[in-house]
């Protein structure tokens, strides 16, 4: 494929401009330092009653669907890991409705960097890191209480699980946020795809219908942020029966997923360019 | 003086249905998180039958009428709480505090009134969609609805008190996000929201038992699933209203020393 | 050369109306409607016109937030919606009501990003800045929380903050509303100075009719999407026939003042209200008043842009628009 030759300073750019206005939100939120201090270390603490309840049903069973509580700790922090990642680096574009009402989407565009940068970073928060503290905690416990064979094939696919497992999450974020530009207080649309899709990952494939794990994978494509990478890395055999190929396919379905974002995202730019709405 | 409140949780109400898209939204993210949360539910059950003292349709049925109460009961904040803090960051709360009306039964009237409208909504909907898709046990008597419908009313008004606390907090830090997330995710766990407190177990189930969160989300599920009845559905009334007065107390006090320090620094 | 052209430029939207319960139907509204002028560089330009008359309309289609339905569009030699990202570091953009600079911080950090995003090099950067926190009277203010700024204190702070980057077209919405006249004279007065000696263009839209006067050589005046008027300031008082109102409050209560030239439209007790000619100086009408009646109190009031128009329209038969 043929680089535009500004592809990647216009990339820079985008990371750069993203990172500057980060840092002043950051910056920010620094003038309530009380309420910013009680809340980080709420979140971090707190969230660690989310992964209670996983604690709270194994204490009633050895296995849920089959799986044991350790696997089920990894598919619980990869999932965490990944939503918690996307949702500091992209979390904001759910913010979208909100911010073409009170127009400041239009100071957006009239500065001279990305737009989609600009509402990525915008009302960011260092509360969010929290969240993603916990997961890490919680991947790492997992990692040393599974009972795995380490090749390092499979020490070589947690990193990209990892990675892949963000870009995806990303992209949901910014596709489904999309939606606004049309129904603008219709943010929970997104929700239910980016939280509903983290919580349904931090649980075993074989606790849910058929049908739904098959949606993970041929709609939706969750699966491939960790459910099928994990196949391979826990040593377990696919409920749905699909090719082995599938249980490596994530960073192909990642990249899909950004171009689908990509696309979504100037076909509503686009609407909200020519309409106004 | 009780017609002002009663309009005001008209308006509110009115108010509320007229964001359609947000309406059809969320009952979609509560019809999501319904369906995976009734599988871990199923998949438990599974392999322990009959633990808590439910049956798997039981279980099941729990997690159903918990994501129907989910926002009708504004276990994950908002309602009111968003129209409060956008005053404090305008600066118009100060002006709020000498209004004629009580500051605090308007604000409860308007959550009364969100609710009301979320229940036919938010709360009806995802049940539906839970009994199309689960094998539900639902009550056919039209009293133990009526007897529902009391306890959601009651776990309203302890929510409202809550709620209103972690906003009131916002006179002293200037913004209570911080404090609205960290209470958010408490009462998600002690609600009863992810799993039934009759799962959790020794101290941490006596604890939750007794926290008001339970008020909320536990204690209606327990009216309709026909858990509580007689003298038991009695202390459970009890319970939820010495909560919601508790709180509706403190917030009082809370109000008047807002109050006191609004007057002080002059808005 | 022309800095802004537009020719013949169309905007419609499609609006939906509630009809009955569930029925709904599609309207269109057209919110320009074949526009056309052009704007000289070093031009300051007044833009007015009651509120939906397509003037925030067109002020999105020249920045490029909007992308027109037809009709062609230049600002600096580019088409706004199809090179936005590149238009925006030559264009500076005020909105009155809203302000773009960070709430809880210091007004020196806001400059600071504007100088990352625009990519402001040092030496011109400070030199900017300079020139801003002099004219502008912003000195002490630099370090202070932009929530703590009074209104007209920030909007000094937005107006330094859209000029950083030397733009070659300023829109301005309204940028003295709210203001005490000390700040308005303030923000004219540096408006004046940098459309001089930066040649930088202005356009400006406003309810304030005293802005236009003392800052714009040209008035542009919308309405229904289409321009009733496009030329010299004096034009507006002449084709409008338009007329200024002298208030007096007399001593006491007394018939209508008769003096040539001079129209008395209302009185209430000890005051009268005087209209005549908005190109005649007041001076020598106060001066003849208060030479037959003791004056208690008196003020000149501008037309308002509601009564310009609607006096354009009961002559516009015979004024073809240009």
């Amino acid at each position: 494929m043929a680089e535009h030759p500004g592809t990647v300073a216009r990339a820079g750019w985008a990371v750069r401009s993203w990172w500057l206005i980060t840092g002043m939100w950051v910056r920010s939120t620094m003038a309530y330092r009380a309420s910013f201090a009680i809340s980080l270390a709420a979140n971090t603490l707190i969230t660690f009653l989310d992964f209670a309840v996983l604690l709270l049903m194994f204490s009633h069973t050895r296995q849920l669907a089959g799986w044991t509580l350790a696997e089920t700790g990894f598919l619980y922090g990869t999932s965490s890991v990944a939503l918690g990642a996307a949702n500091v680096l992209v979390g904001s574009v759910g913010g979208l409705g909100e911010r073409v009402r009170s127009g400041s989407l239009d100071t957006m565009l009239i500065r001279p960097a990305p737009a989609l940068a600009q509402l990525a970073a915008e009302r960011f928060s260092l509360r969010r890191l929290g969240r993603l503290v916990q997961a890490f905690a919680v991947l790492g416990w997992s990692l040393t209480a599974l009972d795995v064979h380490w090749s390092w094939d499979r020490v070589l696919m947690v990193p990209v699980l990892l990675l892949c497992g963000t870009v995806i999450f990303c992209a949901l974020f910014v596709g489904c946020s999309c939606v606004q530009f049309w129904w603008g207080d219709a943010a929970e649309l997104q929700n239910a795809v980016t939280y509903g899709g983290a919580t349904v990952l931090q649980y075993p494939p074989t606790v849910f219908a058929r049908e739904l794990v098959a949606g993970t994978v041929f709609g939706v494509p969750l699966a491939f942020v960790n459910w099928l990478p994990a196949l391979h890395v826990l040593g377990r055999s696919d409920p749905l029966g699909l090719p082995v190929a599938f249980r490596f396919a994530s960073p192909l379905a990642a990249a899909l997923c950004v171009l689908a974002a990509g696309l979504a995202w100037r076909a509503g730019l686009r609407a909200y360019r020519s309409t106004g709405s | 003086m009780g017609g002002v409140y009663l309009s005001v949780a008209r308006g509110a109400f009115r108010r509320y249905s007229t964001y359609r898209a947000a309406t059809l939204a969320g009952t979609v993210t509560n019809t999501v998180f319904g369906v995976i949360l009734a599988s871990t539910m199923l998949a438990l059950w599974r392999a322990r039958p009959g633990l808590g003292g439910y049956d798997a349709a039981q279980a099941v049925t729990y997690i159903w009428i918990s994501q129907g109460l989910l926002v009708t009961v504004a276990v994950w904040g908002g309602g009111f709480q968003d129209d409060l803090q956008a005053r404090f960051r305008s600066g118009d709360i100060a002006v709020d505090l000498y209004r004629p009306v009580d500051f605090q039964g308007w604000w409860l009237a308007t959550d009364l009134g969100r609710a009301g409208y979320q229940l036919l909504t938010r709360g009806a909907l995802p049940m539906l969609a839970g009994a199309a898709l689960f094998d539900l046990v639902l009550p056919a008597d039209p009293l133990v609805w009526a007897e529902f419908l009391l306890s959601v009313a009651l776990a309203v008004v302890v929510s409202f008190g809550l709620r209103f606390l972690a906003t009131l907090t916002g006179f002293w830090l200037h913004e209570s996000e911080g404090v609205r997330a960290a209470m958010t995710v408490v009462s998600m766990f002690f609600s009863g929201m992810l799993l039934p407190l009759a799962l959790f177990p020794g101290l941490l189930g006596d604890l939750a038992r007794v926290l008001p969160f339970s008020a909320m989300v536990q204690l209606p599920t327990d009216v309709l699933l026909r858990r509580r009845t007689g003298t038991g559905l009695l202390a459970l009334y009890g319970f939820q209203l010495a909560w919601g007065a508790a709180l509706l107390a403190i917030g009082r006090a809370g109000q008047a020393l807002a109050v006191r320090r609004v007057v002080v620094q002059g808005g | 050369m022309a800095v802004i052209e537009v020719e013949d430029v169309r905007r419609s939207f499609t609006v939906r109306t509630r009809d009955g319960r569930w029925r709904r139907e599609k309207r269109e509204v057209r919110a320009v409607d074949g526009l056309t002028f052009a704007v000289e560089e070093g031009e300051c330009v007044g833009y007015i016109g009651p509120n939906g008359a397509g003037k925030s309309t067109t002020v999105k289609m020249l920045t490029g937030i909007l992308v027109p339905s037809g009709g062609r569009l230049r600002v600096a030699g580019v088409d706004p919606a199809a090179r936005r990202a590149e238009l925006a570091r030559r264009i500076g953009v005020v909105f009155g009501q809203r302000t773009t600079l960070w709430w809880d911080l210091p007004l020196r950090d806001s400059y600071e990003l504007a100088r990352r995003i625009y990519r402001i090099p040092d030496a011109r950067y400070r030199a900017n800045l300079d020139r801003c926190v002099e004219l502008l009277g912003l000195g002490e203010l630099l370090d202070t929380p932009v929530r703590q700024l009074s209104l007209g204190q920030r909007m000094r702070g937005d107006l330094a903050a859209a000029l950083l980057h030397d733009p070659s077209v300023l829109y301005l919405d309204e940028p003295t509303i709210g203001l005490d006249t000390v700040s308005k004279a303030k923000v004219r007065g540096f408006l004046r100075e940098t459309n001089r000696e930066r040649r930088t263009t202005v356009l400006l839209t406003t309810h304030d009719l005293t802005d236009i006067e003392q800052l714009c050589g040209r008035v542009m005046v919308i309405d229904h999407g289409r321009l009733v008027l496009d030329g010299p300031l004096e034009r507006l008082h002449e084709i409008g026939g338009s007329e200024r109102t002298l208030v007096v409050d007399l001593a006491e209560p007394h018939p209508p003042i008769d003096l040539p030239g001079v129209r008395v439209v209302r009185t209430e007790g000890p005051r009268q209200w005087l209209a005549f000619p908005a190109r005649q100086s007041a001076a020598p009408i106060v001066a003849a008043v208060a030479e037959r009646h003791p004056l208690v109190d008196l003020s000149v009031r501008e037309p308002a842009i509601e009564d310009v128009i609607a006096r354009i329209y009961a002559g516009s038969a015979a004024v073809p628009a240009p």
